[in-house]
């Protein structure tokens, strides 16, 4: 069990740098896809069974899926591929990674004197539901709501003048 | 050998973090842009999840539900935001976007 979280955080890391370095969008997205369902692994492995099927079902299946719908929608061609190329110039990207470098090295360095071990324990389905119609209840009534703004939104933004 | 130390699942969070955080800074297509921001948002979960677990708890689970409610409906509004960039534009370059003329 131990081992998969190793490889599954390799594989997940693997695939996000190549999600920012690829220049065709579909391809970036199917490595969305293997980077986030690595991460679902990660949260199985850990004893998050609940929160690896969602990730799974909504952000690889629900949030991906959209992307590729408005990726349809937008039908870019061949020609947006090479602008892509002419824009990823090492001139422009050396310069935010040595900046962001920067603050993981600081966000490790803060991390370095831990010294807590994960001992993997299923806490399942039940507790957590538990706790989000028992003390959380009012968050996940929140939750409905900004979800209810967020259609309402897109389905006014996206509406054709 | 039956356990993790949480440095290493803290440290998986961060590194993602930061690829996201590179994302956003350097890619000049807004599509890039949102699903970098993805990244991050996925990252911030994933350090929930990993503090909880050490814990033994269920409130780090109740807090990535949060997190993927947060992020389907922020990517619902930038869908529709890119959507209407590109029929005012023709164009998914954010660079376009700083003219502030209608």
């Amino acid at each position: 069990m131990i081992v998969l979280f190793y490889i599954a955080a390799v594989v997940a890391v693997i695939a996000t740098i190549a999600v920012i370095l690829q220049t065709n969008i579909v391809h970036a997205l199917l490595y969305m896809v293997v980077s986030l369902l690595a991460i679902a692994v990660i949260f199985y492995v850990l004893g998050a069974p609940f929160a690896a099927v969602l990730e799974a079902i909504v952000y690889a299946g629900a949030i991906m899926v959209l992307f590729l719908f408005v990726i349809m929608m937008l039908n870019l061609g061949q020609h947006t591929r090479n602008e892509e190329k002419s824009w990823l110039t090492p001139r422009g990207w050396i310069g935010p990674s040595i900046l962001s470098g920067i603050l993981l090295a600081q966000l490790l360095s803060v991390m370095a004197d831990l010294d807590h071990d994960i001992i993997p324990k299923q806490v399942g389905v039940m507790e957590v539901s538990a706790l989000l119609f028992g003390p959380y209840v009012l968050a996940v009534e929140l939750a409905s709501i900004l979800l209810l703004a967020g259609l309402v939104a897109a389905y006014h933004l996206a509406k054709p003048k | 050998m039956s356990s993790i130390p949480i440095e290493h699942g803290l440290v998986l969070s961060a590194i993602l973090f930061a690829i996201g955080l590179i994302g956003v800074l350097t890619r000049r297509n807004i599509v890039f842009v949102l699903m970098s921001l993805e990244i991050m948002l996925n990252a911030s979960g994933l350090a929930f999840i990993v503090a909880a677990s050490r814990w033994g708890h269920a409130e780090g689970q109740v807090m990535f539900l949060m997190i993927l409610t947060l992020a389907a409906a922020e990517v619902a509004v930038g869908l529709g935001l890119i959507i209407q960039m590109f029929r005012q534009f023709k164009t998914i370059d954010i660079n376009v976007l700083s003219e502030m003329k209608g």
